[in-house]
């Protein structure tokens, strides 16, 4: 199969969970998400009570996804920002890395420079907490080590019980 | 492409319905979203034209419990069915962790559902899939429609790894989480194979 599962360890979730509230605060965002590109939610900061950051997340992977599938007709690689405007909240979608999309929701107390200029400095960050969870996969497959995963022993009953 | 958040313990896995325009897809989901437990669904995302053709896909996220601690979530969605959307279609197939064909049991679909199949074959591969090593389940709608190809016949022509299928009506609910269940049994399965 392409590619290997992302598996997010307790440590590198909080440097991420960090570094997004850091963005949020410091861009004055209402919130700020990070979804992987096949629409997974992997952690959000800000005013997320009462929004549906799963739909969400699952709309904006195919909002890049789209807009990937635009860039490949016209001979780019990607097109690496994306800026929505409403009347009230606005949402600036960037890709970290090339493979993790960073999302964040302001209105008027923000403006589209500062998030701009914020999001730089935390894409670096996050890329650099990815290339570090990807090695850690890595390592931790070819080692066996993740054999501790829940997975290992898993049943046909427990599946079963999943479905009632 | 699942994703395993071990200090969330959650396990999100990608589902995908696919198969030729007008076959039940968008059905399924609907039923599946009708008989599920409101706290264990999220909403259902339709990006559907005006007379509500699927445009790009749908997406219903549900939660049905846990797996040894972990809570688990099936993202499904379905692809655009006709022709024309094959570069969506593509897309949505990113990072896929099983397939559902459903295929029209209506004689006169038998074509159309071959060129679906064809047509996900190319697509999984290009994505670097094989489609004889992901999970999958073939579903055969349709079955209370009175003009319908006979199983035997329909698995000769669409079911060459001899997996596991399913007649199903989905407007009913026949075969339905029947389907569901066993994609979600091989995906499951798959990933303890894979740590």
């Amino acid at each position: 199969m392409p590619g290997s599962d992302l598996i997010m360890f307790e440590e590198e979730f909080g440097s991420v969970d960090q570094e997004l509230q850091r963005l949020q605060a410091q861009s004055n965002a209402r919130v700020v998400f990070l979804v992987d590109k096949n629409g997974q939610l992997i952690a959000s900061a800000g005013e997320v009570l009462g929004l549906d950051t799963t739909s969400l997340a699952s709309l904006t992977a195919g909002n890049i996804a789209a807009t990937g599938g635009m860039a490949k007709l016209l001979g780019e690689k990607e097109f690496s920002v994306l800026f929505h405007e409403g009347e009230k909240d606005n949402i600036h979608i960037s890709i970290v890395d090339q493979r993790i999309i960073l999302v964040v929701i302001f209105d008027q107390r923000s403006s589209l420079g500062l998030v701009r200029l914020r999001v730089k400095k935390s894409a670096e960050a996050l890329a650099k907490i990815f290339q570090s969870v990807s090695e850690k996969s890595r390592k931790e497959g070819s080692t066996g080590k993740v054999s501790v995963s829940p997975f290992a022993e898993i049943t046909d009953e427990d599946i079963d019980n999943l479905f009632g | 492409m699942s994703f395993i958040n071990y200090s969330s313990r959650e396990i999100n896995v990608k589902l995908v319905y696919y198969g030729p325009g007008l076959c039940g897809k968008t059905t399924n989901l609907h039923y599946i979203y009708r008989k599920t437990n409101p706290e264990a669904k999220g909403k259902m995302i339709s990006l559907a034209t005006e007379t509500e053709r699927t445009l790009f896909f749908d997406f219903l996220p549900l939660a049905l419990g846990e797996i040894r601690g972990f809570k688990t979530r099936f993202h499904l969605y379905t692809v655009p069915g006709q022709v024309f959307y094959d570069a969506s279609r593509k897309l949505i197939l990113k990072g896929v962790d099983g397939v559902v064909f459903v295929a029209d049991s209506q004689v006169e679909r038998m074509e159309a559902n071959v060129e679906s199949m064809d047509n996900l074959r190319v697509n999984l591969s290009e994505q670097g899939y094989d489609m004889d090593k992901i999970p999958f389940v073939v579903q055969y709608n349709k079955r209370d429609l009175p003009n319908v190809a006979p199983v035997p016949e329909m698995e000769k022509i669409l079911n060459h790894r001899g997996l596991p299928s399913y007649e199903a009506v989905a407007t009913t609910g026949v075969g339905v989480f029947d389907t569901l269940k066993n994609l979600a049994k091989q995906v499951l399965f798959e990933l303890k194979k894979g740590h």
